[in-house]
């Protein structure tokens, strides 16, 4: 098991998110999603099969599923307690529940960076 | 945070809000409404079929900044049943296409009847010729301490239950609310409290009648129907007024009047609902409970009409949508001149509680109101049934269906028509069983109405099958019918069926396998063939639209590539659930639960011992012995899994995939004195034989040793009953979860192979022709028993050789998940936790 916080020098703007190396970008198999702590935070990191990354909050709002277990597609993240669905573009519930939070994700030199 | 919520049947970039200005060229008159609900924007469309469109400029104003959507359908979309998108009627673009001006989330404040000018809350100022109020009602707050925050708003966490967005307010705390109160126990209170409850809210009902539907019910079928709310685990308050809310800041309790505290972090206000007359107060029009008009909808200015729940009419105001919707048609048949003389005369109400628990229908009276009014009553307390009909000069004028609405439809006929009743009273509630049959659909009238909601009749169906409705989806676009509460759409689509007499297209994606690929079944099949299509992603990118992949349709997809490759298959994780990923359960909390294999429910006392060992050294909070006849250990963290199935060396019990699962057996010859065949062990013979085989649903079945059928045998996918003489009978498709049905009888056969071999055959056939997620009770009636008798058994359609060697692929392929993946993981952080830091309320341990 591997949760890393590497806090990287990264270019820190003043007060607002900053960028942390959570992991390898291949710690996340295609398709799905995993887990990290990212500065006290859990956040879980999708990589679709169209090479796009994607980072939520890692437990769903509607009663805490685990949202990196959920199946996905390029539209939209499905969490596998109540199927409630999350858009990918603005963490909008396509059911009418609370919206997820999203984080910028980006990979550099094979690592995944996450801004939180 | 990031992300509101979207308009309902908005434009994706937000609200449109198209003044086209006023057009000195344009000679057609103004027609305005105020209110964008379903009976203003029904008049709307009423107007259209008509022509209006040529005649008038027609302008909305919608409080709500939304389309016009399904009020009636909140209640499943609160229950989580229903998806709010699908529940859209008219959305912004459907307004703009049709060249009417959609003011979305304006108010209209004040009529000036003599300039006949409509003011409204952005500050305009619109001219009309004829003005349509249709303003509904809003949800009465009955006075209560501490029940509206300081700016007037209700305090934090109570909800009225009206609209869209107090619908989402309420899903949206269920995530974080643990016990509701709701108050009311009317139509709408019962709902949102089974609602609430099936989001895991503990839900507490407080009803100011001493009855609950005291509008529908009489005191004895209240009393009945309390009691099946209260075995939902609904506590059930009476007779007692609400008088506070507690929590200063937020809900946190309700008071009620005797003194009495109710904790709660959500409080839903369904306490009845009030006619939205402010508009008409306000510009002088007369307004008695509703907004007064005449038989033409006129209210006492000429110019000016009110339709729906904001309106009353010879003393009425309604709360249903039917009268609504009428009222729209009648006024759309006077204003465009269609027939200047048409009128509304009233209507009769029939009710009925849509969302699951508790089967209510009720229409006119519930009790007798004249001498020789014949009443029959059928109370069965016990079983939560109490039926009751009033008849008057041979008519029915009043039925109550509590706990079996079985007779619905054709009491409603009877209600509506006037149908000629039978003799027997008795037989308008229970079927006797004399042979005679139930009234088909054949024999029922044409002008019989079968959509209350929308008026439809059975001669409007057949009419728009007759002009070239191919399938149920058209018919129900064109008539309407179904699109109310949709509780008729079982009966609609039986109609349909039977008006186009074979010439039905299916409704195309209905006949789809998966939502996100479109094609059937069999189709599919012979393209992922025919392509070697053996993933997942390669059957998107072959088979989708634009090779988009869809998340609904994985699971799916996964289950028919195992059955059509075998040991073949490019298996991939993400095409998954998360049950098939980690072969374990997923359980509320985000762990898992563990069923090791245990054929035909025989144990022995190392396997326990070895469970009793496991279940200590992973602290397993539960162990529990599961109604399919073995062990579940819940409540087990996910990176725990692999270690102990190794620690276990059991293979897994499946007990969590769509598949294959258990095969329950009764002791039989070898102990019991009735036993007529060795259960156990073709039980045991059957779970070797079969065990992990993927299917489009779960397969359950199960061996008895006698008809006494003490393990179930007659309502399992497959059930086997030993009759003597070594012969056993095999049945398909029976069940006993959420729907109950006794399976057909398909064989009877002499030995133990034969039952091996056709139940393996009927599960290969029923494999390769099932829809998704379509059980054998589902699939056998679809298909009938004749049919599946003719296939299996005389071999109707040469496949018995290719059924037989399919389902031994399949064994043949079979391998332990838990042997393999706890060696390897199938992918980087297989069983890595994903949500392994926060404290989550955990199943308690016992
Ligand atoms: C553990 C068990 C209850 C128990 O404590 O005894 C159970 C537990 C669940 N059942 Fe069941 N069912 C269990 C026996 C049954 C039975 C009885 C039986 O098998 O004889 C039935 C009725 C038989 C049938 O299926 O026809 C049954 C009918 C259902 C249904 C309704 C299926 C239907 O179409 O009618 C569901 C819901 C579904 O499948 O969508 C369901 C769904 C579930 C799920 C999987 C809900 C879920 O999706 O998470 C529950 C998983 C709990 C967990 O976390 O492990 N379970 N469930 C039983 C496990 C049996 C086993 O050893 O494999
Ligand atoms: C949860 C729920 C379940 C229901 N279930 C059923 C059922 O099973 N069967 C059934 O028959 N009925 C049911 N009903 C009732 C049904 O929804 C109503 O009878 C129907 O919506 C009435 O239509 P209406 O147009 O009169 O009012 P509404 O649909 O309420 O529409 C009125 C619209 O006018 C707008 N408005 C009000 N004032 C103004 C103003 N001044 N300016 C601009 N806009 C304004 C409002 O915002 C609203 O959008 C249910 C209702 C609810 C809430
Ligand atoms: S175990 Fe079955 S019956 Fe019990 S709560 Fe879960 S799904 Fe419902
Ligand atoms: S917890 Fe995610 S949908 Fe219910």
């Amino acid at each position: 098991m591997s949760i890393t916080d590497v806090t990287t020098a990264a270019p820190a703007t003043a007060a607002g998110p900053k960028a942390h190396t959570v992991g390898m970008v291949d710690d996340v198999p295609m398709g799905e999603g995993r887990t990290f702590v990212v500065a006290g935070e859990q956040v879980a990191v999708f990589r679709l099969r169209n090479g796009s990354l994607h980072a939520t909050q890692a437990a769903c709002p509607h009663a805490g599923g685990p949202l990196a277990d959920g199946l996905s597609d390029v539209n939209v993240l499905v969490c596998p307690l109540h199927q409630y669905a999350y858009r990918w573009s603005d963490g909008a519930s396509t059911n009418g529940g609370s919206p997820i939070r999203m984080y910028p994700v980006r990979e550099r030199d094979g690592y995944l960076v996450v801004e939180v | 945070m990031v992300g509101t919520h979207p308009v309902l049947g908005g434009r994706p970039e937000g609200l449109t809000a198209i003044s086209l200005g006023d057009d000195e060229f344009d000679t057609r008159s103004r027609l305005v409404v105020v209110g964008n609900g379903m009976a203003g924007a029904r008049f709307v469309e009423e107007v259209l079929e008509r022509g209006g469109g040529e005649q008038f400029r027609i302008t909305v104003f919608g409080d709500e900044p939304h389309g016009n959507y399904n009020r009636i359908m909140l209640s499943p979309v609160l229950a989580g049943e229903e998806h709010e998108d699908d529940i859209v009627l008219n959305s912004h673009d459907w307004y703009a296409d049709n060249g009417v001006s959609l003011r979305a989330g304006v108010r209209a404040d004040r009529i000036d009847t003599a300039a006949k000018l409509v003011y409204a809350a952005d500050g305009t100022a619109t001219p009309y010729d004829h003005l349509v109020l249709a303003t509904g009602s809003y949800s009465f707050v009955p006075p209560m301490k501490g029940v509206r925050a300081d700016d007037g708003g209700l305090l934090p966490g109570v909800y009225g239950f009206r609209t869209i967005d107090e619908t989402r307010a309420m899903l949206a705390a269920t995530g974080s609310c643990r016990r509701a109160v709701v108050m009311g126990g009317g139509l709408l209170g019962l709902e949102a409290a089974r609602a609430l409850q099936g989001h895991g809210l503990q839900v507490e009902l407080v009803h100011a009648a001493p009855y609950l539907m005291n509008v529908q019910l009489d005191a004895e079928a209240g009393a009945i129907l309390k009691k099946s709310v209260e075995s939902l685990g609904i506590a059930v308050h009476l007779d007692v007024f609400a008088t506070e809310v507690i929590g200063g800041d937020r809900v946190r309790g309700v008071g009620l009047a005797d003194g009495r505290q109710l904790e709660a972090d959500l409080l839903v206000v369904a306490a009845g609902v009030r006619p939205n007359t402010d508009i008409g107060v306000r510009s002088g029009l007369e307004v008695e409970r509703g907004i007064v008009v005449d038989d033409q909808l006129r209210t006492d200015d000429p110019d000016i009409y009110a339709i729906g729940e904001c309106a009353q009419h010879r003393g009425e105001v309604y709360g249903l949508v039917a009268p609504a919707w009428e009222h729209a048609v009648v006024l759309a048949d006077v204003l465009t001149g269609t027939d200047p003389t048409a009128e509304y005369h009233g209507s009769r109400t029939a009710t009925k509680l849509k969302v699951a628990g508790v089967d209510v229908a009720v229409m006119g009276i519930n009790t007798p109101e004249r001498d020789d009014d014949e009443f029959l009553v059928i109370s069965e307390p016990k079983r939560g049934v109490h039926l009751s009909v009033v008849i008057r000069d041979d008519k029915l004028v009043g039925a109550t269906l509590l706990g079996d609405t079985r007779k619905v439809a054709f009491l409603t006929q009877a209600f509506d028509r006037g149908a000629p009743l039978p003799e027997e009273r008795i037989r308008l509630l229970v079927d006797l069983s004399d042979g005679a049959e139930e009234v088909g659909v054949a024999e029922m009238p044409a002008d019989s109405q079968v959509c209350n909601c929308n008026g439809v009749s059975k001669g409007d169906i057949c009419g728009a099958v007759a002009g070239g409705c191919g399938s149920v989806g058209e018919v129900m676009d064109r008539t309407r019918a179904g699109k109310g509460c949709g509780s008729c759409k079982s009966l609609v689509k039986q109609i349909v069926e039977w008006a186009a007499d074979g010439e039905l297209v299916e409704d195309p994606s209905a006949s789809w396998y998966v939502p996100g690929i479109p094609m059937a079944k069999p189709e599919l099949m012979a393209a992922i063939r025919e392509q070697d299509l053996r993933s997942v992603s390669a059957v998107f990118a072959a088979l989708a639209p634009g090779g988009q992949d869809d998340a609904k349709s994985k699971m799916g997809l996964t289950s028919l590539l195992k059955m059509l490759w075998g040991h073949d298959v490019i298996p991939e994780k993400d095409g998954e659930f998360i049950n098939d990923r980690v072969h374990a359960n997923i359980q509320r909390d985000g762990t898992f639960s563990v069923v090791p294999q245990m054929k035909g429910g025989v144990t022995t006392p190392a396997q326990l011992r070895k469970i009793a060992d496991v279940a200590e050294k992973y602290e397993v909070p539960m162990v529990k012995i599961t109604g399919g006849q073995r062990i579940d250990l819940l409540g087990v963290r996910k990176e725990d899994l692999p270690a102990m199935w190794d620690d276990l060396g059991m293979p897994s019990g499946y007990a969590y995939g769509k598949s294959f699962r258990t095969v329950k057996t009764c002791v039989g010859s070898d102990f019991c004195r009735f036993g007529l065949g060795d259960s156990t062990q073709l039980g045991i013979d059957l779970e070797t034989r079969f065990q992990g085989i993927e299917s489009p649903a779960k397969m359950k079945l199960a061996v008895v040793g006698c008809p006494r059928n003490c393990a179930e045998a007659y309502v399992k996918d497959v059930g086997v009953v030993a009759i003597g003489n070594g012969r056993w009978e095999v049945y398909v498709g029976g069940a006993a979860g959420a729907s109950v049905r006794k399976g057909d009888l398909l064989a009877t056969v002499s030995s133990t192979e034969e039952v091996l071999t056709l139940t393996g055959r009927f599960m290969q056939y029923y494999r390769e022709n099932a829809n998704w997620l379509e059980r054998t009770y589902d699939f056998v009636p679809r298909l009938g028993l004749e049919k599946i008798q003719q296939v299996l058994l005389e071999d109707s359609e040469g496949i018995v050789a290719d059924l037989d060697e399919g389902i031994q692929r399949s064994i043949d392929a079979y391998t332990d998940p838990w042997g393999q993946d706890a060696k390897e993981p199938a992918t980087a952080g297989q069983f890595r936790p994903s949500l392994p830091l926060i404290a989550l309320p955990k199943v308690p341990v016992r």
